[in-house]
């Protein structure tokens, strides 16, 4: 469409500036505020400019501070929610590209029920079923061990579906050609439909590190040794101090530290997560 | 090297819909077979099976003798060509065609001679190293049937190979086809719904109808002495002329026109009269023939078809561009080129093979 209405123009990076500017303020505020010392974030609102302490706050972060609210050092919850991170994705992919390729290819008694349950999975959130999830991680002892942090976590019902989709494009006579050429049903999938998915797995990568990253409420109900704390959950025991004074300037760096990584795996896998939503490579 | 004897097979899908019904064609080594009909006839259908792409629910299909019902695709030594190609979009062209060669664990230094060689043959050797996306529709068919070659099978099966590319590619194409197709001397079984490509390329085809053969013949044999009403009006282009006439005696009225027959009636009372288009001609004055009414003109150049009717049914006939028109013409045709079939059936009525049918085939040069 080719228009030419300057006010038009106007009017519409107004609102684009505005928006980023929305969704911006209160992560500059987080990074503003991490440069500040103890006293001037108390007593007053947080000052819009650069303070003078960026330094002492992240390198308090980085070694002492968690320590003081009994925490494992920062890099070690770091590594925690790194470790939960890459399993989950890992883990999901795995599950979901699997499910997705035998319910497409594969003729079996209650296939599209199969489909079904697991499609009806994704309306429910996992807040809504955490007790019983809870009760039965708990009863299988896996309570404070990778396996409870990971393994509740590790189907995919979104991603089972998007493969779906995805392997529901692949022409069939991909499939007769292999079968032709002497491809079984394992082999098809890892010489054809695996590197076809190439992208898809990409862009989901992303998703799913970040939807790991971000885990917050399971992490905190079934680990109760310090020694499996991830990021989120130190965070907001840093939140919660004893003493009254809540470090909040510590609390901001920690924060922005935590942001970097999903930052670093969306700007690195940015073309082919773009890709992956947006083409399909045929 | 092979033959292939399709024995009575039949597909009945879940739900009971026939698709084949009790097909049986004996297919010669080395042979080209076409298998010609319009969409839903059961051509593609009957031809995945004898690929194994889908199951035979009756009757027996041997390959090289031996009966590969229960037989995977891939042990049936048989090589396809799709008709949207299927090639795999991420390998290269070269591990295109070497893909099903090195799933039967062909050795390296053959999986290449063997390329090489089928890239020579079709000229896409400068393109081995390219995705099939950066190819040419023509440059994927030919990636497609290399596919076929690399793997030197007992038969080719052709799946409407040529029905994704431009008329004219269509035509150079079709002709490539059959001349590798003698060279290799390989069994073949193509599909198609074009009668002009069954014609050319065929060595015998078979016409399939509601998943029945309506007829099995060499390609003038079917022409000349098409088996049923449906047979001649599908091959041949324009579609051969059928009409309701009555025979009385050794004449035949077709409309409100009478014309003597010579003795080429075969029976007596209501048929259909099929006649194609360029057996009919202008008449001279002083011979009996069929009043034309002009309704419209189509040039094809060489020819120009000329549309009316008879009586109240539509007529084609192909007559030279430099005859003059009127609207009010009379048209002659000679009794021996006359088709007659029954009217309940749509059967061809025996009596009368036009001389041409018995012409011997053309022994292909090469």
């Amino acid at each position: 469409m080719v228009e030419n209405r300057p006010f038009l123009t106007f009017l519409t990076h107004a609102f684009l500036i505005l928006g980023f500017l929305v969704v911006a303020l209160p992560v500059y505020v987080a990074i503003m505020a991490s440069t500040h010392d103890v006293s001037t974030l108390m007593s007053g609102p947080v000052p819009l400019l650069p303070g003078s302490h960026f330094i002492d706050n992240y390198s308090t972060i980085l070694t002492s501070a968690a320590a003081a609210h009994g925490l494992p050092n920062y890099s070690h919850m770091a590594l925690n929610s790194l470790i939960m991170a890459l399993t989950i994705t890992a883990g999901k992919i795995a599950i979901s590209i699997l499910s997705a390729f035998a319910i497409v290819y594969f003729r079996f008694p209650f296939r599209l029920l199969a489909f079904w349950i697991i499609f009806v999975t994704l309306m429910l959130p996992v807040e809504v079923r955490i007790m019983p999830t809870y009760k039965i991680v708990a009863d299988l002892g896996m309570l404070n061990s990778w396996a409870g942090l990971t393994v509740p976590l590790i189907a995919s019902a979104t991603a089972t579906f998007l493969f779906r989709q995805f392997f529901m494009t692949v022409p069939d006579e991909l499939l007769e050609a292999a079968r032709v050429d002497g491809a079984g049903p394992m082999k098809f999938f890892r010489d054809i439909l695996l590197p076809l998915s190439r992208t898809n797995i990409g862009a989901l990568c992303v998703i799913l590190f970040i939807y790991g990253w971000v885990q917050y409420l399971w992490p905190l109900l079934v680990t109760t040794d310090p020694g499996y704390y991830t990021l989120m959950m130190g965070m907001k025991r840093m939140v919660t101090a004893q003493d009254g004074v809540i470090e909040w300037q510590l609390v901001m760096a920690g924060s922005v530290l935590a942001m970097l990584p999903p930052i670093l795996v969306v700007v690195f896998m940015q073309r082919l997560f773009i890709r992956g939503l947006t083409e399909t490579e045929k | 090297m092979a033959g292939i004897h399709i024995s009575e097979v039949s597909k009945v899908y879940t739900g009971g819909v026939k698709a084949v019904s009790s097909v049986s064609i004996d297919i010669a080594d080395g042979e080209f077979i076409v298998l010609v009909g319009p969409s839903g006839c059961g051509k593609s259908t009957l031809l995945r099976m004898v690929a194994g792409l889908e199951a035979i629910s009756a009757g027996e299909v041997k390959i090289a003798g031996r009966v590969v019902n229960e037989v995977e695709p891939a042990e049936r030594d048989i090589a396809m060509v799709f008709q949207n190609y299927a090639l795999y979009p991420h390998m290269t062209v070269y591990n295109n065609l070497a893909y099903g060669l090195k799933n039967r664990g062909t050795p390296k230094a053959e999986i290449d001679a063997r390329v090489a060689e089928a890239a020579r043959m079709l000229e896409i050797t400068q393109y081995l190293e390219r995705k099939p996306r950066a190819l040419s529709g023509g440059q994927r068919q030919r990636v497609a049937m290399g596919r076929a070659i690399v793997r030197k099978p007992a038969a080719f099966l052709f799946d409407e190979p040529l029905s994704n590319l431009d008329a004219k590619l269509r035509v150079s194409m079709r002709g490539e086809i059959k001349r590798l197709q003698r060279r290799l001397g390989t069994t073949s079984i193509y599909v198609t719904h074009d009668q002009l490509e069954a014609m050319t390329l065929a060595d015998r085809l078979v016409v399939l109808n509601g998943g029945e053969i309506e007829q099995i013949g060499a390609p003038l044999e079917v022409y000349h002495a098409p088996a049923s009403t449906f047979v001649a009006s599908f091959i041949g282009s324009p579609a051969m002329n059928l009409v309701r006439g009555e025979l009385h005696g050794d004449k035949l009225a077709i409309g409100p026109a009478m014309i003597s027959l010579n003795g080429f009636a075969p029976t007596s009372g209501a048929v259909t009269v099929g006649v194609r288009a360029e057996d009919l001609r202008i008449a001279r004055d002083d011979e009996e023939a069929l009043p034309f009414r002009l309704e419209y003109t189509e040039e094809l150049g060489a020819q120009r078809l000329i549309h009316g009717t008879v009586g109240d049914q539509q007529i084609t006939a192909a007559v030279s561009p430099e005859i003059a028109l009127s609207a009010e013409m009379r048209i002659a045709v000679d009794a021996k080129r006359l088709h007659f079939f029954s009217l309940d059936t749509g059967k061809r009525l025996p009596g009368n093979v036009p001389a041409e049918a018995k012409l011997a085939p053309v022994e292909p040069v090469l």
